[in-house]
Parts: structure tokens; sequence; C-alpha cells
């Protein structure tokens, strides 16, 4: 099956091609959709077979590279097109196949009856592709033309509905923030095969060669210079301070979309860099602590805006800006596997919870639309009481909520407690864990908050649309709610999987599969770590552990009961609250106002810079310059025309003085 | 008694030539049996000749066949180029059917001719021997002129045949008179003995008889590929030619010339290299500058091909001068090319062009993107390769060109190469203008895609892409080629 590699991201290329130009003649919505999502099925029955054989072959062996063809040689530099299957890779087809396919089918049923379906299944195909290409790419610049590839796929899904100027826009700002953050990348890639080339003369973008050559890095210098350009493509691709702005704007693509490129498969593409260029990180404390510490920052900041949001998916964006945050946290404090342990039950409850809200949003739709009220189908504060009408969407929402509560039992707990007794208890930012720690555990906090206020909010109380509406709210179809129970399940016991050391021996020893699974990928850079820092094998006793564990239970359950109190038990108090803080609740709800920080700061100096250069420079200096010379050129062109005269002999003369004139030249010379 | 010298016959050195010529043949009786409307068949029939030759060179390949006592060579490189000749003659042969009976020229010694023609060809690339190579060239040439003239009822295409006699048998008094210098100053017309005597006659290279020699030599080889200010004739000869016959000589005739001439300069006459190298320095930038410039004024499409072709022999030339491995194997990578994109664009003119083709002017162009979307983006694709963008196969030649100068130390003819492409993108860039952002105003309603047409375009885009993106293997194959 290993051989095969080249297939996964190939069936769902032939779905964009077959889609993108005959998808508008074929015109049978069941056609186009399903083919979309047969392709993106054939990559996980292929997927599932690569894991289980890779499963089958002891822990050192699960490694296996396929050459396609040399893409690039030119001198020293050398870059083969191929596929690099290992255990985390493996892992990241699974979850973008697997979750992929339960999208693709959930769009069937969500675009029913849209303008341009045809296109939406072309360009999610095409997203499908470029993810596989980025996870399964052999060296940095294939895996840079998948992170190019996806970042095109969300600007055209997130731009789906044209026609409407704030879609437009929202791609726009995607595109052009992700573009920051690939600048970043591309330094980084460049530095590093400089870097190994100049110094130890190995010239090479392949990722394996790279890992075996990692020893000939030093420590620092310029090290945390190559981890930190690329920590900035991360933040572009997965939406962290400061390059997040544009997360919670892409919510105006169609819901799916949101959920498989904006929650569970994409934005996680950083996460997933840092892991797989781990050996880098680790090598540079510095770079660690800045990666730690955005993403402590981002959760919590995220988190805080998360609180005030109406609008049902900005609410689940800010969400996922803040888990993501979560997992660059893992990654900051050297606990990879915890990180991406974290991205693979995120992307199921997250998933699940996208999902969810466009099941809401798909019956609010419905039912405002036959009662012709114009009020906004995504605003929590028309919703409540939906539980009634939509039960599948109801528990399956809810299972996901208590999973990224984190309350045990469910996946999300086990991945987001390991991260923060990671965070506590990591050998590398002494005094600065307890901080990183805190700030986590409050973010998980707030996560606990805002989400229940979601659920509450949507699903209990009094119902707020008109009665007339309310007799059309109604359960999704099977199509669309089939996704949803699986994912719902996979939030529930996804995580037990990777249960922590100390509850695994509480129950006679089941080991953590997860982290043994992806031994191999981190092995080096655990054993760096026991090399360089003499302290790094500290035992923290177990009371603490288990201390902690508590102390997030707790957490969370403060969180929910809170929700409980201000949206169950007395709703009035919101309203109190926000009268006795007006100046917080706006500073709240308009984000922070960083967007129009940004625009003051960034935005606006540029446009006015690109308008100087506009008129000052390019229409002046550059179109005098190019026109001139163009004009230059014109005239000599119309003189040596009029030497065509048409005449043979005045050819046959042409010839005659060229032939005497070389002759002359080099028999007198 | 005295015993014949039997010569060293070996029929596997001509087996190329030989199956085309003996088609060409039986093709010219067949002809005399068919009807007027039925004279495709022989294009089919000439189509199965070219399969049949193309798998003798394909056969052939790494086995070197010599014969006929050293005259012809069929090596690796007279491989590479006859692959060229034939895929030339081959696309010629699926676009001329349509055109020839639209125009009502449709008489069925085309399809000979073609083949004819290809033969010449053939023995310019193989001929080891100054003679065998005049001899290619004569068949050549004379299946040439009445090519070009060959719409009998168009006065420009008589006017074409005419020129293109008249100044063609001019030029090769030039390359005949410098081959009798030639072989005056040493003796022998075998391309390898002239190597061996100057090599060991080394008072030779001070003889002017012999550099006369060689620069008549490369004059005649100058006007076969049109290089300034020996190109004059191409222009009015491409512009009343019948259009495929146009787009058979830009690639085809124009690789032969580099065959030849490549193997009579680089093998017999490499101790003059300093010589050759600054004149063929000179005779780059003026056809590139030539070409390029002159190209801008025009309007008429075919001519401005003309133009454009005569500047992409400016481009070969640059790999000439570099005389190294990477410029001359990028020579034939860049001819290969170039046979893909020019008759891509010539199959895309003869489908937009009326009886009598009163619109081949480029703003007749105009819309084509609404009407016919598809042969926009072909056209568009052929045009992106001959202004040299990536990824196609005209941006990866002209790279190796240039590179391969560079690598000689010829910084400047670099930089002239460059700045020359660069110019002609404004021509080829008109183009699409009008066919992208200008309101149609025709409603090339009679354009019609046979399959003829469509297998022809599939073909060139493919090559010019695959060639484009994975040029690996193919340079390997030139850079084997060239180690004559």
């Amino acid at each position: 099956m290993l051989e095969y590699v080249g297939l996964i991201p190939l069936f769902p290329f032939i779905g964009f091609v077959i889609n993108g130009l005959l998808g508008k003649k074929i015109k049978n919505e069941k056609v186009v959709g399903g083919l979309g999502a047969l392709m993106v099925f054939c990559s996980f029955l292929v997927s599932s077979g690569i894991l289980l054989q890779l499963i089958g072959r002891p822990a050192e062996e699960r490694i296996f590279e396929k050459v396609i063809f040399t893409w690039i040689q030119s001198g020293q530099f050398k870059a083969d097109a191929g596929f690099l299957v290992d255990p985390l890779s493996a892992l990241m087809i699974m979850v973008v196949t697997g979750v992929g396919f339960l999208i693709h089918v959930y769009s069937i049923g969500y675009m029913h009856g849209e303008e341009g379906f045809y296109r939406y299944f072309a360009y999610l195909n095409l997203f499908t592709c470029s993810m596989l290409l980025l996870v399964l790419g052999n060296n940095m610049l294939l895996m840079f033309v998948g992170w190019e590839g996806v970042g095109l796929c969300s600007y055209l899904l997130i731009g789906y509905y044209f026609h409407k100027k704030s879609a437009g826009d929202a791609g726009k700002k995607a595109f052009v923030m992700n573009r920051v953050g690939d600048f970043g990348f591309l330094l980084g890639i460049f530095t590093l095969f400089w870097y190994m080339g100049q110094t130890h003369n190995v010239w090479t973008v392949n990722f394996r060669e790279i890992a075996a050559n990692a020893h000939l890095l030093p420590v620092g210098g310029v090290v945390t210079l190559i981890a930190l350009f690329f920590f900035i493509g991360a933040t572009g691709k997965s939406a962290q301070i400061p390059l997040y702005t544009w997360l919670p704007d892409a919510m105006e693509g169609p819901t799916p979309v949101s959920a498989l490129i904006h929650a569970a498969t994409m934005v996680t593409a950083g996460v997933y860099m840092i892991g797989r260029l781990n050996f880098i990180y680790i090598r540079s404390h510095e770079a660690m602590l800045v990666v730690a510490i955005v993403g402590a920052a981002t959760a919590i900041f995220a988190a805080t805006i998360g609180t005030a949001q109406n609008d049902i998916k900005r609410v689940l964006a800010y969400s996922t800006v803040s888990q993501l945050g979560f997992m660059f946290l893992a990654m900051g404090v050297g606990a990879f596997t915890a990180g991406v342990f974290h991205l693979m039950t995120h992307a199921f409850f997250k998933a699940c919870l996208f999902l969810g809200s466009g099941s809401v949003i798909h019956s609010m739709h419905h039912a405002l639309h036959h009662a012709h009220s114009h009020d906004d189908p995504q605003d929590m504060r028309n919703m409540g009481g939906l539980r009634k009408a939509m039960p599948i969407t109801y528990l399956t929402f809810l299972v996901s909520t208590i999973a990224i509560a984190g309350i045990p039992g469910f996946s999300g707990f086990f991945s987001k407690d390991e991260i923060l007794w990671q965070a506590f208890s990591n050998p590398f930012h002494g005094g600065l864990n307890i901080i990183l720690w805190g700030t986590g555990a409050v973010a998980a906090c707030f996560t606990a908050f805002y989400m229940f206020r979601l659920v509450f909010m949507t699903f209990f109380g009094e119902c707020r649309i008109t009665a007339k509406a309310k007799d059309h709210l109604h359960e999704s179809p099977l199509v669309i709610t089939f996704p949803l129970m699986v994912l719902g399940l996979l939030a529930v016991v996804g995580g037990y999987i990777g249960l922590p050391k100390l509850i695994g021996d509480m129950f006679g020893g089941i080991p953590n599969y997860f982290e043994q699974w992806l031994e191999p990928i981190f092995a080096g850079s655990h054993e760096f770590t026991l090399q360089q820092l003499a302290h790094a094998e500290v035992h923290h006793s177990h009371a603490l552990e288990w201390g902690l564990m508590g102390a997030s239970v707790v957490i969370a359950i403060v969180g929910i009961s809170v929700a409980y109190t201000l949206y169950i038990a007395s709703p009035q108090i919101p309203k109190k609250f926000t009268d006795a803080f007006p100046a917080l609740h706006r500073a709240v709800y308009n984000k922070w106002y960083i967007d129009e920080i940004y625009d003051f700061l960034f935005v606006n100096p540029c446009k006015a810079l690109g308008n100087f250069c506009w008129k000052g420079f390019d229409v002046l200096v550059v179109d005098g310059a190019v026109n001139g010379v163009a004009s230059i050129v014109r005239g000599f062109s119309s003189v040596i025309k009029n030497l065509q005269t048409g005449y043979v002999h005045n050819y046959a003369l042409s010839i005659v003085l060229g032939v005497v004139t070389i002759i002359a030249v080099y028999v007198i010379r | 008694m005295e015993t014949i010298a039997i010569p060293a016959v070996n029929l596997a050195a001509i087996m190329p030539e030989t199956v085309l010529s003996v088609v060409g043949m039986i093709l010219l009786l067949i002809n005399v049996f068919l009807p007027t409307e039925k004279k495709a068949y022989l294009g089919y029939l000439s189509l199965i000749g070219i399969a049949v030759s193309l798998f003798y060179t394909m056969n052939g390949w790494g086995t070197p066949q010599e014969g006929f006592n050293g005259s012809v060579l069929l090596d690796n490189f007279s491989h590479f180029f006859n692959v060229i000749f034939l895929l030339c003659s081959a696309l010629t042969i699926l676009i001329a059917d349509q055109y020839v009976q639209r125009e009502e020229c449709n008489h069925g010694e085309l399809y000979p001719l073609i083949l004819f023609a290809t033969t010449g060809m053939m023995f310019m690339a193989s001929g080891t021997d100054l003679m065998t190579i005049f001899l290619g060239l004569e068949v050549l040439s004379i299946a040439l002129y009445i090519l070009a003239g060959f719409a009998r009822n168009n006065v420009k295409s008589n006017e074409a045949g005419l020129k293109y006699f008249l100044l063609g048998a001019f030029s090769t008094c030039f390359l005949l008179y410098g081959m009798a210098l030639t072989y005056g100053a040493t003796g022998t017309t075998k391309i390898a003995g002239i190597a061996q005597f100057i090599a060991q006659n080394s008072i030779l290279s001070k003889n002017p008889i012999l550099l006369v020699g060689m620069l008549l030599m490369a004059v005649g080889f100058s006007f076969k590929i049109a290089a300034a200010p020996f190109h004059m004739w191409t222009p009015d000869v491409y512009e009343g030619a019948p259009t495929p016959i146009t787009a058979f000589m830009s690639a085809g005739p124009k690789a032969a010339g580099f065959a030849a001439f490549l193997r009579v300069f680089l093998v017999a006459l490499p101790m003059f290299k300093a010589e050759w190298t600054s004149l063929l320095w000179a005779l780059a930038v003026l056809t590139m500058t030539f070409g390029n410039i002159t190209a801008i004024y025009q309007n008429n499409i075919k001519r401005m091909l003309a133009y454009s072709s005569i500047a992409h022999a400016g481009y070969a030339l640059v790999g000439f001068v570099a005389a190294n491995e990477v410029g001359v194997a990028g020579i034939l990578f860049y001819l290969l090319s170039y046979t893909f994109m020019n008759l891509g664009a010539f199959a895309i003119i003869i489908l937009v062009g009326k009886k009598g083709e009163p619109n081949n002017n480029v703003s007749d162009y105009a819309g084509l993107s609404v009407k016919h979307p598809a042969l926009a983006l072909a056209m568009s694709v052929f045009l992106f390769s001959l202004m040299g963008i990536p990824p196609t196969a005209g941006f990866v030649g002209k790279f190796y060109l240039f590179s391969g100068a560079i690598k000689s130390g010829y910084i400047w003819l670099a930089i002239i190469g460059v700045l020359n492409s660069a110019a002609s993108v404004y021509y080829y860039l008109r183009v699409m203008v009008f066919m992208y952002m200008k309101a149609p105003e025709e409603d090339f309603a009679w354009l019609k895609v046979t399959p003829a047409f469509f297998v022809t375009v599939v073909i060139a885009i493919a090559g010019v892409l695959v060639l484009g993106v994975a040029p690996q293997y193919f340079l390997k194959l030139a850079q084997i080629a060239v180690m004559i």
C-alpha cells in the first residue's frame, strides 16, 4: 500500500479536474457532490491501508519515502517531488481524509440548491489535494506548494459568495495576511537551506536529510532566527497573534468550509510544521519561549473576545483561534506530542461544532425564510430552545462542547490537560512555567464559559423567533446529521488513544498509544533535551499531577457554572454587567479594536504609500521611461521596416554586402 | 585485373530516409488515381510512412550506423534531429489537409513533397561528407521552392516560391563555393577527414583559402537558418507561402540548417573556433535584434511570426557561440521546443484564417477568447512559450542557451539575448491583448476544429508543457546527442 501513497492526493485532484471542467454541464448535484465525496473516500481508504501497514511494522521502520520524480535540479540544489510517510504524516492524512470525507458528505446536504454547487466541490477537492500535499511532501518546497495551495483554496472558498462585498473582502484579508506569514516561511526555508549548505555543505530541502543532519545545527543563534521565521509562517496560516484577525472574518464562507479549512485542517498546518521541524525548535529556547508566549497569549486573548460575540460562527472562530493557541503553547513548551494530540481531538470536536452550527443555521434560515423574516439566522440572540426541534444536532453539539470544555472522559480533556501539565512541568522556561500554565488555565475557564454560553443561548431557554417561524424549525436530513454523529462519537472516544500515564496506570497499565506512535518523530528532540538540560529528568510527584488535573476540572466546571448562572438561572445579570462596565463590554465586543488598530498602523499607511508610488512614481517615472523606450524602439522598428523593399535584387544585394563585409573583416584584419 | 572496390554500403545508415522516399514515390503513383476530394488519404498514408521512419530512428538510438564510405553517419545527433524533422512534417501534414481544401490547391503532390523535403533534411543531419550535406540541402530546397509556391492561384504564393528560388539558388552558390575552397585547401570533403588534415597541418589554420571557405560556408548556412543579414527573404516567403508550409519551413528546414551547420563547424573546423565564434557572436546579436525590433511593427501575424522565427534563430545561435555542452544541447532542445510551439501557433492561425486569408492581421484576433476560449487559451500557451515564460518549453530552452553562453564567458551576449526576449514580449502580448481584452468584431462562425487539428494542438500543447515542466529527460537526450 505504501507504494501507492501518490494516489492519496491524486484522487481529490481528479475530482477537482472533473468537477471543475465538467461540473457545470453535469448539473446533477448528486453526481457532482457524490464524486467529490467519493474521491476523498478513496483517499481515506488508501490512507487507512497505509496506516495499518505502518502499524504492522516495528516502530523504527515506520518511515517511508516515495520519490516520484526529480523536480528541480540546479547546481548544488536538488529537490525531488516525493512523499514522506511516517507516523506524523500518516496521522495527518487520516485526519484530513477522514474529517474531510465527512464534511464532503455534509456539504452535499448543506449546499443543496446553491448556485455554483460544482464550483464549491471543485474547490473543496482541490483544497483536500493541497492539504494532503502539504502534509505528505517530503521536502520544504513541496510542503510550500501545498501551503500555498490551501491558502488559495481558502481564499476561493471564503469568497464563495463573491457577490457579497463582505465575503470578497474577507477572502482578500485572509489572503493578504497569509502572504505576510508565507514571507516568513519562505525566509525560513532560505535561511535553513543556506546555512546548512554554506557552513556544512549539506545542500538539501528534504525533511529526512535535514533531520539526519540536525546535529550540525548550533544551539540558539541562527537557529533561533530560522525557527522564528518559520513561526511567522505558522502565525499566518494558523491564525496566531498578530496575524489572527483574518480567521473570524473567514466565517463569511459556507459553514462546512469553516469546519474543514478553518477549524480541522488548514489552520493546523502551522502546528504540523513545527512538529515536523521539532529538531529545530528544540535547539532554540528563545524561539520556543516566543512560541509558548504567543500561543498562551492567543489562547486567552481570543477566548475573551469569544465571550462577547453573538454570531454563532464567530464564537466558534474565536474559539478555534484560542484552541490553536493551546496547540502552540504545547509546541513552545516542547510537548510536541501533546500539541499534535490536541490538533487531532480538536479536529474532531471543532469540526462537529462547526457542522452543528451549520445545521442550526440551515434550519434557522429555512424557518426565517418561511416566515418572511429578515432576522439574522446566525445571531444567537434569535435562537433559543432549539434542542427540542433538533435533537441530534443538539446532542452532538453538546457532546463536543463538553469535550472542548475539558470535562474528564471526553477527548478534549485528555489533550488539553496534557498541554497544561506540560506547560507547568516542562524543563525549558523555568519560572515562566507557572505563568504559562496560569494563562492556559484561565483561557480554559473562558473556553468552558463561552462554549456553554453558546449552548445555552442556542439550545436552551425560550425560542426567540416568531411563532410562525418556529413551526418551520426542523432537524436536518441524515446527510447532515450522519457526519455530526460520527464526529460527535469521535469527540467522545478520540481521546482514549492518548491516556495520560497517570490514568493509564490506574487502569492496569494502559499505555499512551498516541505517544508511542509519535515516539520516532520526537525521540531525537527528547534525547537532545536530556543531553542539554541536566534537570530535564526532574520527576514531579504524582500528587502534583493529580492536583493540577483536578484543578483543570474545577476550572472547567467553574466556567460552565458561570455560564449557567448568567444565561439560564438569572439571565438579567449579563445586561446589568454590560451596563455597569460599558467600556469593557464595547472593547471586548469590538474585538479589542484590533482590526481598527491594524487599519491605522498598517493598512492605511500601505494604501497611502501605494497611492504615492502610483501617482508620484509609477505614472511619472516608470511609465514615462517605459513609454519612452517603447516609442524609441517603435521608431527604430519603422525605419528598419523600410529596408524590406520586396525587391529580390535588394535582398541579394544585402547578402552580397554581408559576405563582402565578413570576408573583408576577417581577411584584411 | 584490378578489383573493383565495392563501397561499404550500409543500408541501415539510411533506413529512415529510404522509408520516406519510397513512401513518397508510392504516393506519387497513387496520386494519379485519386480524385481531388480524396487527396487526404495521401496524408494518412504519409503519416504511416513517417511513423515507420520514426520507428527506425527511435530504434537506432545508441547504435551509430556508418555507411557509404563514411558519407553518412546515423548517430544520436542525427537521430535527435530526425525526430524533430519527422515531428515537424507529421504536424504539418495534420494541419495541411483542411487548409489546401479551403484554399483550393488540393493537389496530391503536397504530401510526397513534404516527405522528400524531410528526406533532404535527414541527409543534412546525418551527412558526414560535404557532398552528402549539399545533396540533402538541394533535395530539401527544391521541394521547398515548389511548396512555397504551392497555392498556384495565389499571386503571393507564386511570388514567395519564385523569390525563395532565386535567393536560395544565389546563396547556395556561396555555400558550394565555400565547400569547394575547403576541399581545395584540405583535399577531402569528408568532415572527419578535414578535421584530421587541419590537425596534422597546423599551418593551414593561417591559410586564407580555408578561412574564406569557412566564412562562405557560414554564409550559406546562415541563409538557411535565416540569420541576419541573410534573412531578407524570410518575411516575404513566410507571408506568401501557404500557411502550413510556412509552419513547416520555420521549424524543420531551420533545424536542418542548424544540424549541418553544427556538424560541419564543430567536427570539421574546431581549429577555427576563435574565428567562427566571433562571427557567430555578431550574427547572433544582429539576428536577435533585427528579428525582434522589426516584428514589433508588423500587423500581419504570419509576417510577425516570420520575424519572430528570425529572432529565435538568433537565440539558438547564442548556444552555438557558447559551443559548449550546455549551449549546443540547448540548441537541440530549443529546436525541439520551437517545433512544438511554432507549429501549434500556426495551427491556430490556419484555424482562424478564412479563404484567401483576408484576416491575418493581429487585430482580427479580437475577442477570440470570447468565441473560442479553448483556442485562445491554446494560442496563449504557445505565445507564452515563444516569449519564454515558465513553465513552458520556451523558457527552459532559452535558459539552457543563455546559461551555456554565460558558462563560456559570453556574459554580454546573454544579456543582449535576455533584453531581446524582453522586447519580444511586446508583440506576442499584443496578440493576447486582442484575444482577451477587445470585443469581438467577427463572429468566427466559420471556424471549425477538425479531429486532425485537435490532435495537432493537443500534441503541441503537451510538448510545450512537458518540455517545460520536466525538461531533464529530454535535455539528457540532447546532451547525449551532441557528443559527436
